[in-house]
């Protein structure tokens, strides 16, 4: 190839395709998305989503970064599947709006006052503690994500529904002293900052 | 000794004074009357669910899975690794799975594991308790246990999404799956297989981020499940269980509906057929009682 035709290739080249492949998880399947719209059909929350995966992956290819990692779009996602087991090219659609999601946030582009975003933080940092969830602790740190009024506000509106799980044994007051954990927490959670490394040396820099 | 044996992942919300207990006590004494032994993984750990993504990315989360199938292999060797709850299930089974397919991927988990002194051979089969009840155990052998048959109870079986998609139980469409109708039947139950609810979602954890919308989703499972005229709804995943009962009377509130729909374990359907009592198959850890299974297991 000439000289000319390269830098013509790299200016042209779309980046945000070839970072969403390097550095998004199983990213390397955008570009097979046939634009059938069987996934944004077959959404549960479909209706919610400001662009549906169809139109995202459509986005990605036109190199449109901003738009896609700013939208709220992927945190529509519920996990329930529906678009894995229905895409005719069984693009891993659930994985990819997860992957999405995430670094979203890597690049400090997703929307902060996101709920599921937020949710998806508080469950994480949770789990991190103990090396298992506390669902007391998650649902508190829930209902306060946004400070001491609210937290009450909610506390009250959800009331009669934590006196019932508490009745029929399914919620435990005490696990706000303590609760489940692992013995081998250290460990645990030495092994996770180790996977955060490894994953952190191997994103690509497009910048 | 026990008939069959397993390596047994039980999962954060099934442990006491979780929001399933109520499945743990259930799925404990049907394990009793059917002679399967399971054997908890030692100090095993959260999965991280559908829902951690956004703080963990892909290595993190799957290196929780892959811890739990280390522990596994090294105290349960040789044992298939069997979840109770769909999230658990899906995530270490995935797990595995991209293990095996993504050699990168298997290093780096490799080399943290290292750091809690682990090793993963990942050759371990991950299943969910529904496939051993019908591949290891069978329908004719359920039904064969039953001394109380479920007379003249309707019930709408509520599939969902984790225990049904991407994986399938037993090789059932995804769309229309009748297990969980068959398990309904070899109790003696009236089962529904135009449930057209049945693999509806629930809203799964953003039943918590995004009430409104998830609600929205519950109240047509109910509904449905009405329409055909059930007395109750019975399903194999902890979350179904809990969002589709605990907020009914909050949907009852913003949309003037009068539900009371007990929702239950296909464990407790058993656990009652099979003769036991209400508190042995969990009916005391209804939020809505289930009056007609109350009835026969008095």
């Amino acid at each position: 190839m000439s000289d000319l035709n390269t830098a013509m290739t790299a200016k042209y080249r779309n980046n945000f395709l070839k970072e969403v492949e390097a550095n998004v998880e199983e990213g390397e399947w955008v570009k097979m998305c046939m634009q059938c719209g069987v996934c944004s059909g077959s959404c549960p929350l479909g209706k919610h989503w400001e662009h549906p995966p169809q139109e995202i992956f459509m986005m990605i290819r036109a190199g449109k970064r901003d738009d896609v990692l700013k939208s709220d779009s992927m945190w529509m996602c519920t996990s329930c599947y529906n678009c894995i087991v229905r895409c005719p090219r069984e693009l891993p659609i659930t994985h990819i709006m997860h992957g999405l999601a995430n670094y979203a946030k890597r690049m400090g582009l997703a929307p902060k006052s996101q709920p599921t975003n937020q949710f998806s933080q508080l469950f994480w940092d949770n789990m991190m503690k103990k090396g298992r969830v506390n669902e007391l602790k998650l649902g508190l740190s829930l209902y306060f994500k946004d400070g001491f009024g609210d937290g009450v506000k909610n506390a009250m509106a959800n009331q009669q529904l934590g006196m019932n799980m508490m009745k029929a044994k399914r919620m435990a007051p005490m696990e706000i002293i303590g609760g489940h954990s692992l013995k081998d927490v250290s460990g645990f959670q030495k092994m996770i900052k180790k996977a955060h490394e490894i994953e952190d040396q191997n994103i690509q820099d497009f910048s | 000794m026990a008939k069959k044996e397993y390596s047994f992942y039980p999962g954060c919300s099934s442990q006491e004074g979780a929001s399933s207990s109520n499945y743990m006590v259930s799925v404990a004494t049907l394990c009793q009357e059917l002679d399967i032994k399971l054997n908890e993984i030692p100090d095993w750990n959260c999965c991280a669910a559908s829902i951690g993504y956004g703080g963990g990315g892909e290595l993190p989360r799957l290196a929780l899975s892959a811890r739990n199938i280390a522990l596994s292999e090294q105290h349960n060797a040789g044992q298939d690794i069997v979840a109770t709850c769909a999230a658990c299930w899906l995530s270490t089974r995935e797990a595995a799975e991209r293990f095996q397919h993504n050699k990168t991927l298997y290093e780096g988990a490799q080399t943290a594991l290292g750091e809690a002194g682990l090793k993963l051979e990942n050759n371990t089969p991950v299943r969910h308790m529904v496939e051993v009840l019908i591949e290891d155990i069978g329908y004719e052998e359920i039904q064969s246990k039953v001394k109380k048959p479920l007379e003249g109870i309707k019930i709408a079986g509520y599939v969902g999404c984790q225990t049904n998609r991407p994986f399938g139980i037993d090789g059932e469409s995804y769309e229309n799956p009748l297990y969980l109708d068959k398990m309904v039947e070899a109790v003696g139950a009236d089962s529904v297989p135009t449930y057209e609810k049945k693999v509806q979602c629930c809203g799964g954890a953003l039943a918590f981020s995004e009430p409104d919308k998830s609600q929205e989703m519950i109240k047509g499972i109910i509904e449905a499940a009405y329409d055909h005229g059930a007395d109750m709804i019975a399903t194999p995943c902890p979350l179904c269980q809990a969002n589709v009962e605990i907020y009914q009377d909050q949907i009852n509130a913003k949309y003037s509906t009068k539900f009371e729909m007990p929702v239950v374990y296909y464990a407790q359907l058993m656990d009652v057929a099979f003769g036991r009592n209400g508190k042995d198959s969990a009916l005391d850890r209804q939020i809505i009682k289930a009056k007609k299974l109350d009835d026969i297991a008095k």
